[in-house]
């Protein structure tokens, strides 16, 4: 039997699946990735730092805050640069407000709906209008977060190397404070619907990476932790990760002493789970998740937990800041010829830009790490794994099985192919 | 029957669908109006007739030609979303940079499979009825002229520079901060939302028809820049200058 979905719907970018068996066993089991690669690590080379953040945001607009970010963090670390606390919480609210969007956009537009059994969200806006709305108002939420403090939902505006041309106002945040705890009910119902689903019986064991953050839950960090105890500082990144090309994807795979490995919701759930706030806590035990979960289809369920994570964290940021008053101070660069490496947790899981500059602050080389990329191989040992177990079942329940393990990493191939590892030039 | 409308992406972000999911309960109230038959990211496919086609991203490869191609067929109306199907954006970069050495550098030796091609506009391949400009679209001119061709109206742009809608917001000029802008060319429409942020015009929607050069020169000579500090910033967006 062959199963072959081209341009697979509800999924970041361009992929098709391609299975095909023979007496029961795998012949082939592939995402094909054929997004077209857009090379921007050669591309920001000889920029200067004012524009690489700016181009490094377009790698895709469902992370761009995340690789603005990691891009302007890189761009710190070369010149040895610190940026203030308040950059910081508000660069982390920043954060909150992306994996919201992500996470939310994702669980009722793109997972969902398989669960369902419907083709799509928008096609139930008049049969379950309640249900669109609310999806549509909580995407907003995160979007809402994301363009008080970047100055736009996607491809911020107002952040620069050293922290941001402008902070928001104290009342922008009174507001948005506000929608917070407005969309707690819209939130409940949410949980309802996503706890309330019937995720597959799976389980596969498999490497966790996530980055190690002395604030609590893993969101910024500099130390790669993996499951298996390997520890390593991301100027390291190198002797941890390895990247590989392979011919049915134009985005890498990746490896950890040659063993495939997961990263994202799932991976940062199992590592971080007693730092959760209590709302997010709550929902990971009445989901039964805990730090040894190893489904992969649970990780919609660590992505729902995530939510309300941000959520919580998101008020108490936003109280404190509110509580110590914004100070604002126009960030001065220095510009100097040196390497940076800096890492995040995106919604996706773990990314990493790595950048050398000259001494006139133009950009020389530049190496990034993205989370899809990392998970895609795991991603299909679970395809592998998963194809026996329901191989009698009817062709488009096959189908739609796979396709939930493919949804549940979330792929994001406009990230994984434009933006990809360089070899030494 | 309530018109039929699809989305499509080729080689970009997604930042503009992105940006049309943002729309909330706008979206909602379009979705009144029209059927949504097609929308990738959130949808499967159908390979049916539309009425109004919007294209994100640029054309890059034969097989993203061939399926612009099939698109066109059958659409009666085709709209390009954003930048990259605007101007062929930011990806323009890549032929800048040369596109097999890029591939080698990226993805090293094994990259017979990973050439990106030549990045072109939609405007390139197939005639299209309209544009929707930006990186990434605003919202709220996505609706205005999806409402101008629910009516059969002409899907006009802003027909003046955004330094107009710049000083209407009375920014101060990014010019007297010592910072290269591209305001005095670039077509209004986006409320100087970059310069408002912080940060100056990189020219993302395009130039204006007919851009006044000679105000603009005075403008360079006040502040002490040249023509060749502009056509760097040029690069960005992939602003062609016609004549010259």
């Amino acid at each position: 039997m062959k199963v072959q979905v081209p341009y697979l719907s509800r999924i970041e970018g361009h992929a098709h699946l391609v299975v095909d068996t023979k007496a029961g066993e795998v012949v082939e089991c592939q995402l094909e990735v054929v997004e077209t690669p857009r090379f921007f690590e050669k591309l920001l080379v000889g920029r200067h730092y004012s524009e690489v953040a700016g181009l490094a945001s377009r790698i895709c607009g469902v992370c761009s805050h995340s690789h603005t970010l990691v891009s302007l963090m890189a761009t710190e670390r070369a010149f040895g640069m610190e940026v203030s606390e308040q950059v910081t919480s508000l660069r982390r609210l920043l954060m909150y407000g992306e994996i919201l969007q992500s996470h939310l956009l994702h669980l009722y537009f793109m997972a969902v709906p398989d669960y369902l059994g419907v083709n799509s969200l928008l096609a139930m806006a008049q049969s379950r209008r309640d249900l669109v709305a609310r999806a549509l108002r909580l995407k907003k939420l995160g979007s809402d977060i994301c363009e008080v403090i970047g100055g736009r939902p996607v491809h911020p505006v107002t952040t620069c190397v050293g922290g941001f041309h402008r902070f928001p106002e104290a009342s922008e945040l009174q507001r948005l404070r506000r929608c917070l705890s407005k969309a707690l009910p819209d939130l409940e119902q949410t949980v309802e619907l996503v706890a309330g689903l019937d995720w597959p019986d799976f389980s596969h064991q498999a490497e966790c990476l996530a980055l190690h953050d002395s604030d609590g839950y893993p969101q910024f960090g500099e130390t790669l932790i993996s499951s298996a105890g390997l520890q390593v500082p991301n100027s390291c990144y190198r002797e941890m990760i390895r990247e590989y090309v392979v011919p049915h994807s134009t985005a890498k795979h990746a490896r950890i002493n040659d063993e495939t490995y997961m990263v994202g919701p799932l991976a940062r759930l199992r590592q971080g789970f007693h730092h959760l706030s209590p709302l997010a806590r709550e929902v990971a035990d009445l989901q039964g998740l805990s730090p040894s979960t190893n489904n992969p289809y649970l990780s919609q369920g660590a992505r729902l937990v995530e939510v309300l994570h941000c959520v919580e964290q998101s008020m108490h940021l936003i109280d404190h800041l509110l509580l110590e008053g914004l100070e604002y101070a126009e960030p001065v660069v220095t510009c100097k010829a040196r390497e940076g490496v800096a890492t995040l947790e995106a919604p996706r899981g773990v990314l990493l830009h790595a950048y050398s500059y000259d001494k006139e602050g133009f950009l020389t080389s530049a190496d990034c790490v993205i989370p899809t990329a990392q998970n895609l191989a795991n991603l299909e040992m679970n395809l592998r794994a998963r194809v026996p177990q329901i191989i009698d079942e009817e062709p488009d329940i096959f189908q739609t099985e796979l396709e939930k393990l493919v949804r549940a990493y979330d792929p994001c191939l406009s990230c994984s192919t434009h933006l990809l590892t360089i070899d030494r030039l | 029957m309530k018109p039929r409308i699809g989305f499509f992406d080729f080689t970009g972000c997604e930042g503009c669908q992105l940006t049309i999911l943002n729309l909330a309960e706008k979206l909602l109230d379009v979705l009144d109006l029209v059927e949504v038959v097609e929308f990738r990211e959130v949808q499967g496919h159908c390979n049916e007739d539309l009425d109004i086609a919007f294209v994100e991203g640029s054309i890059c490869r034969p097989d993203e030609e061939k399926r612009l191609r099939m698109i066109r067929t059958r659409s009666k109306k085709l709209i390009t979303l954003g930048a990259c199907a605007d101007l062929a954006g930011i990806n323009i970069a890549h032929e800048e940079a040369g596109g097999v050495e890029l591939a080698m550098a990226v993805y090293g030796s094994d990259s017979k499979h990973l050439q990106g091609g030549q990045a072109r506009p939609v405007s390139a391949i197939v005639p299209i009825d309209g544009r929707i400009p930006g990186c990434p679209v605003d919202g709220q001119e996505f609706l205005s002229i999806l409402h101008a061709l629910l009516l059969d109206r002409p899907t006009n742009l802003p027909a003046f520079s955004l330094c107009v809608e710049c000083k209407l917001a009375e920014l101060p000029c990014t010019f007297e901060q010592g910072i290269v802008c591209l305001g005095p060319v670039v077509r209004a429409g986006c409320n100087a939302l970059c310069i408002e942020g912080g940060d100056r015009c990189r020219g993302c929607r395009g130039l204006v028809d007919n851009p006044r050069e000679s105000s603009y020169h005075r403008v360079l000579e006040t502040f002490n820049r040249s023509v060749d500090d502009i056509l760097e910033e040029y690069r960005t967006y992939n602003l062609r200058i016609d004549e010259e």
